[in-house]
């Protein structure tokens, strides 16, 4: 494996009975990547991100991430690595600073890396007055900010975000986005679903999985010219229908 | 006999979830509420399907009266929450023919109307409802929401979560639906379908911000705008943030869509600007507004 690599794939396959979830792919993703991970509904997106944060065992191929084993060392993948999800991420009825504890506890942290961490990531996300409110009170925007800055608590070399900006407004939705590419300056690697395709378009690399397989893999700006046309948009409707 | 809204007002618990909401859909348009999660979309609808009522002001579809009427309404009109609220456990085609007999009609009856949505999901019309996937849900969904002929559509967000092409599919059925006489209300965070309906309501904090075409929305964008891009998206950001003539700068795609403060602005001072501070590939040209430009400017202007 290329010392610089956050992840590595090869031929990584999963099936549930006779149904190939996730056929034969192979990539990998560098140090401070953002890649973004495209597909439509049913393309085994979800299948293949579980296999590579340890949650999934593959039924054949090899997977590494922060350096570890999927297979082997799937404990010491998911304590390398951030995750988040557009379904859960914090606990509605804890206020912002008990989420911040709470995790940080889970993750291993003393009290007073907690605490320091606590103060710069509230300071960062401007949150002064608002530390013991409710986060199910918080606007949908707000708590995905935070849901990241609690998935980053722990220093991960990796953060998975699984369509993190789904129903969030666009000056937030923007927000979040300076958040990723703050973060991928300071050399953490970005893995990322998204339905919007303006996102894709922020990528440094894009992958498009359709049935299973990972149909194209590029940087946005070539898979443009390789398509022949001028937005991720066109290049996704264009891959996922022709398939069909 | 299209959709009356006359000075909606809703809160819960003092927090208030629509202000003061005025607008009208006429019969057979398509009509989009455009705005983010927690904007009151959820809570309008729920008004207008007699599901909860006002603190003030009075509303009106298909011609009956939310209040006296709610039954009647309840009779006339399809909806489709953003949550699946299906039966889970009865198969495709037992939910449909309980959604009919419900509404004391058969399947056969308006066969017409749901037949090119229907044919898609028939093949699994004998696997359970909880079973199917997101797309095929969706496609249900619909065709329950349709069975008993409605006169009016109330679609909450039925494309959230949905991939490009399911969403793109998802459209042309609805265009297909408003042939067919059906007045459709319908929500979606997504600012690009906004341009896909014939009016729409830009909605925000429980407020509307506007009201318009699609196309009049875009064409009233008060500024000049510009796409700009150099080789460091990261510092170009950071670099716009503190260039004293910005107004607004966000990410567009693989460019930053910028607006300056001054009517004097010109382009190359921008460019001058970024080469002082080492951008490559600088980039700065004219370009158009779109929905979401709008959206941001005026709810930046709302604060």
């Amino acid at each position: 494996m290329a010392k610089d690599n956050m992840i590595q794939v090869e031929n990584l396959t999963k099936m549930f009975g006779d149904f190939t979830a996730v056929n034969n792919i192979s990539f990998e993703v560098g140090k401070g990547e953002v890649f973004g991970f495209l597909g439509a509904n049913g393309a085994g997106k979800t299948t293949a991100m579980k296999m590579l944060i340890g949650i999934s065992k593959p039924t054949h191929g090899a997977a590494t991430v922060a350096g570890y084993n999927v297979l082997t060392e799937a404990e010491l993948v998911k304590r390398n690595i951030g995750y988040m999800s557009q379904r859960f991420s914090l606990y509605n009825d804890l206020t912002i600073k008990e989420n911040i504890v709470f995790f940080g506890g889970i993750y291993g942290l003393s009290s007073k890396d907690i605490k320091e961490k606590s103060q710069t990531m509230i300071n960062e996300l401007g949150l002064h007055d608002m530390t013991n409110s409710l986060v199910g009170s918080l606007p949908l925007g707000w708590k995905q900010k935070v849901a990241f800055s609690v998935a980053l608590l722990h220093n991960p070399k990796i953060v998975f975000l699984d369509e993190p900006t789904g129903g969030v407004d666009p000056i937030t939705r923007r927000q979040f986005w300076e958040m990723i590419y703050r973060e991928a300056n300071r050399g953490v690697t970005i893995f990322v679903t998204t339905h919007y395709m303006d996102e894709a378009e922020y990528c440094d690399r894009v992958s498009i999985m359709v049935a299973g397989k990972i149909e194209a893999l590029d940087t946005p700006k070539n898979l443009k010219s390789q398509f022949r046309v001028d937005s991720m948009n066109q290049v996704f409707l264009k891959l996922a229908r022709n398939i069909e | 006999m299209g959709i009356i809204l006359n000075n909606i007002s809703k809160s819960y618990a003092n927090v208030p979830a629509l202000d003061d909401i005025s607008f009208e859909v006429a019969p057979g348009e398509l009509f989009g509420l455009i705005g983010p999660d927690g904007a009151g979309k959820t809570t309008l609808f729920r008004i207008l399907t007699t599901l909860l009522i006002q603190d003030r002001g009075n509303a009106a579809v298909a011609g009956y009266d939310v209040l006296k009427q709610y039954k009647d309404i309840r009779n006339h009109v399809g909806y489709m929450p953003g949550r699946f609220s299906l039966y889970q456990d009865l198969t495709v085609e037992e939910n449909l023919t309980f959604f009919a007999t419900i509404f004391g009609t058969t399947i056969e009856e308006n066969y017409d109307l749901i037949k090119d949505i229907y044919i898609q999901i028939e093949p699994f019309k004998d696997r359970r409802a909880g079973k199917l996937s997101g797309g095929m849900k969706q496609k249900l969904a619909l065709c329950c929401a349709l069975i008993h002929k409605p006169k009016v559509l109330f679609l909450d967000e039925p494309t959230t979560g949905v991939d490009p092409v399911s969403r793109k599919e998802f459209w042309e059925m609805l265009k297909r639906l408003q042939q067919k006489n059906i007045t459709i209300l319908v929500s979606t965070p997504y600012m690009d379908e906004a341009e896909l309906c014939d009016r729409i309501a830009l909605i925000t904090n429980g407020k509307i911000l506007q009201i318009n075409t699609p196309e009049a929305i875009i064409a009233s964008f008060p500024k000049k705008i510009y796409k700009v891009r150099s080789s460091n998206t990261y510092q170009l950001i950071q670099d716009l943030r503190i260039y004293p003539d910005t107004h607004s700068a966000y990410p567009f795609g693989e460019y930053l869509h910028f607006t300056p403060k001054s009517e004097a602005f010109g382009p190359m001072d921008l460019s001058k600007y970024l080469e002082e501070r080492h951008h490559k590939g600088i980039e700065v040209k004219e370009t158009v507004a779109t929905i979401e430009d709008t959206f941001m400017d005026l709810s930046k202007a709302q604060e």
